[in-house]
């Protein structure tokens, strides 16, 4: 019954499934309002972009749809079910993985247990499977599958994103939260990055935060900008990069 | 008819009262100077300090071997030498803090975890040296001076009241120095955010030195003056530290206002709990106490929330 | 993973030859030291494995000690059963205070547990009556049998302390290469990640918390019935600084660091209150004229030095730089 109702639905879709969803989301730290968000949908199957200037709130909101803060106010949703008050790993366990935004794999452990973890962690979901497998698979996805025994900390910076990568695919989600995957990357590294990205959103729902405004471009299908933690514009990537309101925030400047 | 017979429990002897009130205010001023250190050292450097009650030790240690030493070379008063340990301790104590920061501490880049563990091998090695250099035995210092305060009940040492005086005094500084002088800023800087103090020219490592030579220097302090009432001994740490963690905490990490009210609460308590009932109990309930705050309240009971 | 267990074997069957060529003193000393090194494995499952720095392990080795001597002294039960309500008693201490204590973090942990273990502390001293504080009492060497067998005996001895260290190896080693063992790793690396990977971390510490309580509970009930002695110094702070010594010296997160940190500390210690302390006074009188009243008694110096120094120059301990020099696949 897991992990197969968001599956290739998209093609087929006429109106989306909103499959996460966020309403009145507030978040305050101390007297600062860093998220104000009045109404966000995530539909299954897409390639969502959030971007925005730094400061603008994007961490800080993503971190309020998978749970690493609870919000001052409002309600989220994942697949019509509420789950604002769910803690962190439960949401990981019905499907949103996050990947971070300062590289955080397991410094002096191998790749294989990096990635061994989310396996683990989704074969007991399941009530079974192969871990060993699965984690294999993860690393082989984003290249890495060779260097399994190596230790991660070890590994190149570009490695390192494409470990974060991979344990967030090992846990087979249903909706991966990316969080800036492509800062500090080479270009060679970014161009295989979308390929990869293309390649895992035949399965999943992505939700990217990015800086990098040609990988937006090429990827996102939708775009929502966020400019001192509310939504100033969503839409298609030629609806955004027409937008003056947006121009003046953020791509212009 | 005395009414107070009905009562469902005897109530203590206004005499004992009021003696376990003098004595808990005593106790609340030099705990709360040495209270004080452990919080300045934890608030600005965010060092939980183990050894800070061997810090105590060391100073009532020093001021027996300084008062001693003057006495057998001027044959002064008894408040020459005191006069003297009051300053040579702390003196002295800080230095050694400042050591231990820039051997220590600072090469452990204040990491928390190995600073606890560091500080609970000072700990042993400078309550090991004391015992080394000071031996076993618990000695007495006699008073700088020697008058009796009459109160209804009792004559009660004029002493005693001059160190609540000296305390609230060195207390006074202390505020005066944090929030009206430049070094006061340059700590509250450094507290406030490390990295970008160093980047604004505030020599850091400096900073922390003499913060937690201050915060040694205190506790230093707070033994000399506690030294003609309790002899010195080099096992005379532990209660100290106990008392300081528990008002600190329950003062709110960090805080000085609230550690000063939770001086004053835990040391008046402390008094009157410990001359009238048992003070085991008394310990125990205040060590559980420590801990629920810090499990179900972390921000203390007393002071504003912690950074 | 065959090469670990011919690792343990090797070791355990090394402490099975060693019994009948040591001398009456290293065969008591070495009994001794596998119940403390069953403490010290049971320290290193929650600090070594888990990353969470104990500062009151004390009281659950005390639970366990009293939990069964109490037993023997004051509802006369055998010393077998005393020694499993021993460890039971030390189970549920750390369920306690796993729940409360886990809700803090870092410093709040250790000065949680610093204050719980105190409060244990001063109430064994409180309850005087029952437990004749720091004074002690002894459980007679007639009724310290289990089975016919003579705990008091020293060959005897030797070998329930092996036994028990043996049973204690093998769970934490079975413990730290299976599943469970990669999430405490992985946890003591980046609790947040772990979290973010859909594990819950206070599960998982919670169990590392209450094996690791077991496990100390299970050294202090057979410290109780092999010695026949139970005391409050055992609940002293420095009853909960030592584990840490041990695992630190014999190297945090490896599965033997514990064995041989506590029998290096241990030997360590024992020389120098015996030899170094002595002659160092002696020799300071001799040479300076300075008195030095107590350095002949200052042994702690040792506890302190070897904390500061480890911290300092060698916060992997022992094993570990092995690990990282030599041996990758060590335990």
């Amino acid at each position: 019954m897991v992990g197969t109702m968001c599956l290739a639905q998209r093609p087929t879709m006429t109106v989306p499934i909103e499959q996460l969803s966020a309403t009145g989301l507030v978040k305050d730290f101390g007297g600062l309002r860093a998220v104000d968000v009045d109404a966000f949908a995530l539909h299954a199957g897409e390639i969502r972009a959030v971007i925005g200037p730094n400061g603008a709130g994007k961490t800080t909101f993503v971190g309020l749809l998978c749970g690493r803060f609870p919000p001052t106010a409002g309600r989220i949703r994942f697949e019509g079910r509420d789950i604002t008050g769910m803690p962190a790993h439960e949401r990981v366990g019905l499907g949103i993985a996050y990947t971070f935004q300062i590289t955080s794999i397991f410094g002096n452990l191998s790749l294989y247990d990096n990635v061994a973890l989310p396996a683990q962690r989704r074969a007991m979901l399941d009530g079974g499977g192969d871990v060993r497998a699965r984690a294999m698979a993860a690393l082989k996805r984003v290249g890495l599958a060779d260097r399994a025994t190596e230790i991660a900390s070890a590994q190149s910076y570009g490695h390192q994103r494409l470990l974060e990568v991979a344990m967030g695919l090992a846990l087979g989600p249903k909706v991966l939260i990316l969080d800036e995957p492509t800062q500090g990357l080479a270009d060679s590294e970014i161009a295989a990055f979308i390929d990869l990205v293309r390649e895992v959103a035949r399965e999943t729902t992505i939700l990217l935060i990015e800086h990098n405004m040609p990988v937006v471009m090429a990827l996102a299908e939708r775009i929502t900008v966020l400019d001192r933690g509310r939504i100033l514009a969503e839409g298609t990537p030629e609806a955004i990069r027409a937008d003056a309101a947006v121009q003046a925030a953020y791509l212009g400047g | 008819m005395d009414i107070l017979q009905y009562l469902p429990f005897d109530l203590p002897h206004p005499a004992l009262l009021l003696a376990g009130v003098l004595e808990g205010t005593v106790l609340a001023a030099v705990l709360a100077l040495t209270a004080l250190g452990l919080s300045l050292v934890f608030g600005i450097m965010r060092v939980v300090n183990v050894a800070h009650g061997e810090f105590y030790m060391l100073g009532a240690v020093l001021a027996w071997f300084v008062t001693t030493w003057v006495a057998s070379v001027t044959g002064g008063p008894p408040w020459l030498g005191f006069a003297v340990a009051l300053v040579v301790a702390p003196v002295v104590v800080g230095a050694i803090a400042a050591a231990a920061d820039w051997l220590v501490l600072k090469r452990l880049d204040y990491d928390p975890e190995a600073t606890i563990v560091a500080t609970i091998g000072l700990l042993y090695i400078i309550q090991q040296l004391a015992l080394t250099f000071y031996g076993p035995d618990a000695r007495p210092v006699v008073a700088p001076f020697d008058f009796r305060v009459q109160t209804p009940y009792f004559g009660y040492s004029g002493y005693k009241l001059v160190v609540v005086g000296a305390a609230i005094v060195l207390m006074l500084a202390v505020w005066l120095v944090l929030t009206r002088t430049r070094i006061g800023l340059v700590m509250r800087a450094t507290q406030y955010d490390r990295e970008t103090a160093q980047a604004f020219g505030i020599p850091v490592d400096t900073v922390y030195a003499g913060v937690f030579a201050l915060g040694a220097g205190l506790a230093a302090i707070g033994a000399v003056l506690i030294v003609p009432i309790q002899q010195a001994h080099y096992l005379m740490g532990g209660d100290p530290l106990l008392l300081s963690f528990i008002v600190v905490i329950l003062g709110g990490l960090g805080s000085l206002k609230g550690t000063l009210v939770a001086a004053v609460f835990i040391g008046l308590s402390d008094g009157l709990i410990s001359t009238l009932y048992e003070p085991t109990l008394a310990k125990i309930l205040a060590t559980l106490l420590v801990a629920m705050v810090l499990v179900f309240r972390p921000q203390g009971l007393f002071g504003a929330r912690a950074a | 993973m065959t090469r670990s267990i011919l690792l343990h074997g090797l070791v355990l069957a090394a402490l099975v030859a060693l019994e009948p060529v040591l001398s009456e003193y290293h065969h008591g000393n070495l009994a001794r030291i596998m119940v403390l090194a069953v403490y010290a494995v049971g320290y290193n499952m929650l600090f070594g494995y888990t990353g969470l720095l104990s500062l009151g392990h004390a009281m659950f080795f005390a639970a366990g000690m009293y939990g069964c001597a109490l037993l023997v002294r004051l509802a006369e039960w055998g010393v077998g059963p005393a020694f499993a309500a021993g460890v039971v008693c030390a189970l549920a201490a750390g369920v306690v205070v796993g729940f409360l204590a886990l809700r803090t973090i870092g410093v709040g942990f250790m000065i949680v547990t610093l204050m719980f273990a105190e409060a244990a502390h001063l109430g064994i001293l409180y309850y005087n009556d029952y437990t004749r504080g720091d004074e002690g009492f002894t459980i007679p060497q007639a009724i310290r049998t289990v089975a016919g067998l003579d705990l008091s005996d020293t060959t005897t001895r030797y070998f329930a302390a092996l036994a028990l260290f043996a049973a204690a190896l093998i769970a934490s080693a079975a413990v730290v290469q299976s599943r469970t063992g990669r999430v405490l790793v992985a946890i003591r690396e980046n609790e947040d990640r772990v979290r973010m990977l859909g594990f819950d971390p206070f599960r998982y510490k919670l169990f590392a918390l209450v094996f690791s309580a077991t496990m100390a509970g299970a050294a202090g009930a057979a410290y109780a019935v092999l010695f026949g002695y139970a005391g409050a110094s055992f609940a002293e702070v420095q009853y909960s600084i030592l584990p840490l010594l041990w695992v630190l010296l014999g190297g945090p997160g490896t599965t033997l660091g514990p064995l041989l940190g506590t029998v290096l500390m241990f030997y360590l210690i024992d020389y120098a209150s015996g030899t170094i302390m002595p002659g160092l006074a002696a020799l300071v009188e001799a040479q300076t004229g300075i008195a030095a009243p107590g350095l002949a008694s200052a042994w702690l110096l040792m506890v302190g030095l070897a904390l500061v120094l480890l911290v300092l120059f060698a916060p992997r301990g022992l094993l570990g730089v092995v690990r990282a020099r030599m041996v990758p696949w060590l335990p």
